[in-house]
């Protein structure tokens, strides 16, 4: 497959578990992507060179700096940003313990933060404050002080693991496919 | 932020990708994980006039093990080797200096050859193929061969790959796996780029003797350095406090880092003999350890 840099190439992907199918030179990112051609202006856009962390999205269930992917090498990927953690108006219980715990300020770091944590929750079944620490060293809070962010992670956890969320179902199972394994 | 204009190729197959290669030269550049090349692109340090993205590659994706070799395929995710049991167990080494790799979310991305070929004088997964003797695996239109780690580095972010082509697996051998190892690193901030990162490789007999020790040190040179000197001083003996202040002498001795605004010259002299002691140390009992255990 060839694409000259003058071309759009018509890429097909899905975001959210909705089909897009956009026109997209070859050099863009997947962050910008999302933003201008899907609208979801959710995932933020900080250093674009992969150290804030502020764009992560999840990429058939993995957590990634989505300004260090060219959209065209999603092609046919199966995207969640944070545009779909809630379901039916109603916040990811994710969300809800960010707001319980004063996990943000200004929240312009959040959306990364929470995708990772959602893949972060999904492989790690009880994670220590350690742990925890070490998947947030990817991405930079200004206002925090992580100690909330931490809180938040660890609190959901901990409630998973006492099976409050029975009721509701499994909390961070969101994605359609599963982390693949070599 | 937005990387120059290039054209975009997406081979299906790796021939494919290397007539690619064969074709376009100096133009070409392929593009893996992109943890590394997609910020160059974007900050425009780099702008090739066409990228040619080898990152759907399935046939080079895998983790094996045949006979006495461990077979890790270039385009394998970090991430995947991280969590791979067969590389936790056969070369523990490994499994222990993957984390240190930038982020989760760098690492679900990147991809173990890609870090090789970057050539980073930094890097983790260098430094530990050094130390476990490895072997990459290079093809082009013309031919596929073989060369040994030691002599794949040329100086910094520079390989002995040509420009028509590319890094298809690595070898590690695992047929006497030494019991001891350790990987340690000291950087500012967990992720970021090592400021002295070190890795040994070491195998004890049943008195405590050591009978087989690779220490090699990163960010101290242009390339990664294996410390040559060592050997000498430690082969066939127990490993005393004095022979550890010795041996890391030594292999701080071997190296010639220069300073930049994060470390100068000096302090990574100092990290390079604190670090060379540390994995020394901690891969000498893990082999005394495991001589105990075995026996």
């Amino acid at each position: 497959m060839q694409v000259k840099r003058e071309e759009r190439y018509s890429l097909r992907l899905q975001v959210n578990g909705k089909r897009y199918e956009e026109q997209v030179e070859p050099r863009k990112l997947l962050s910008d992507f999302l933003r201008e051609d899907c609208g979801l202006t959710g995932t933020h856009v900080g250093c674009e060179h992969g150290v804030c962390g502020a764009c992560t999205v999840l990429v058939d269930g993995r957590a990634v700096r989505s300004c260090l992917v060219l959209a065209i090498q999603a092609e046919g990927a199966d995207i969640t940003t944070v545009e779909g953690l809630a379901k039916d108006g109603k916040p990811h219980p994710l969300q809800e313990a960010f707001a319980e715990f004063h996990a943000l300020q200004c929240g312009f770091c959040t959306p990364g933060i929470l995708m990772s944590s959602v893949e972060f929750l999904q492989t790690h079944a009880d994670p220590g404050k350690e742990e925890i620490a070490d998947m947030l060293s990817g991405h930079l809070c200004r206002c925090t002080g992580y100690k909330g962010i931490v809180e938040a992670v660890q609190q959901l956890a901990d409630r998973r693991k006492e099976g409050e969320e029975r009721e509701s179902g499994d909390p961070v199972s969101i994605c359609s496919r599963t982390t693949p394994t070599v | 932020m937005k990387p120059a204009a290039f054209d975009y190729l997406r081979p299906s197959t790796v021939e494919e990708a290397c007539q690619y290669l064969q074709e376009y030269g100096e133009e070409g550049k392929l593009i893996a994980g992109g943890q590394s090349l997609v910020p160059i692109l974007n900050m425009r340090l780099s702008t090739p006039e066409c990228l040619i993205d080898i990152s759907g590659l399935e046939e080079l994706k895998y983790i094996r093990e045949e006979g006495d070799w461990l077979h890790i395929g270039a385009l394998t995710r970090q991430r995947d080797v991280e969590r791979s049991a067969l590389v936790r167990e056969k070369t523990p080494l490994l499994a222990e200096a993957l984390p240190y790799i930038g982020h989760m979310q760098t690492r679900n991305r990147g991809t173990f050859g890609g870090s090789l070929v970057h050539a980073d004088p930094t890097a983790e997964i260098p430094l530990s193929l050094l130390a476990l003797q490895a072997a990459v695996v290079i093809q082009s239109v013309e031919e596929t061969r073989e060369v040994n780690v030691e002599d794949f580095f040329i100086t910094y972010l520079t390989t002995d790959l040509m420009p028509n082509e590319m890094l298809r697996e690595v070898k590690i051998p695992i047929g006497s796996i030494p019991k001891g190892y350790s990987f340690q690193e000291y950087s500012r901030k967990h992720g970021d780029f090592a400021l002295v990162s070190a890795a040994c490789v070491l195998d004890v007999d049943e008195q405590e003797r050591i009978t087989s020790v690779r220490l090699t040190l990163g960010g101290v040179d242009a390339v990664p350095v294996l410390a040559r000197d060592v050997e000498g001083l430690i082969l066939g003996e127990k490993l005393t406090d004095s022979l550890l202040l010795e041996a890391s002498r030594a292999a701080a001795a071997d190296v010639d880092p220069e300073g930049d605004l994060h470390a100068s010259r000096e302090y990574r002299l100092h990290l390079a003999q604190v670090f060379a002691a540390r994995v020394l140390e901690t891969a000498y009992h893990r082999a005394v350890l495991g001589k105990g255990s075995a026996t």
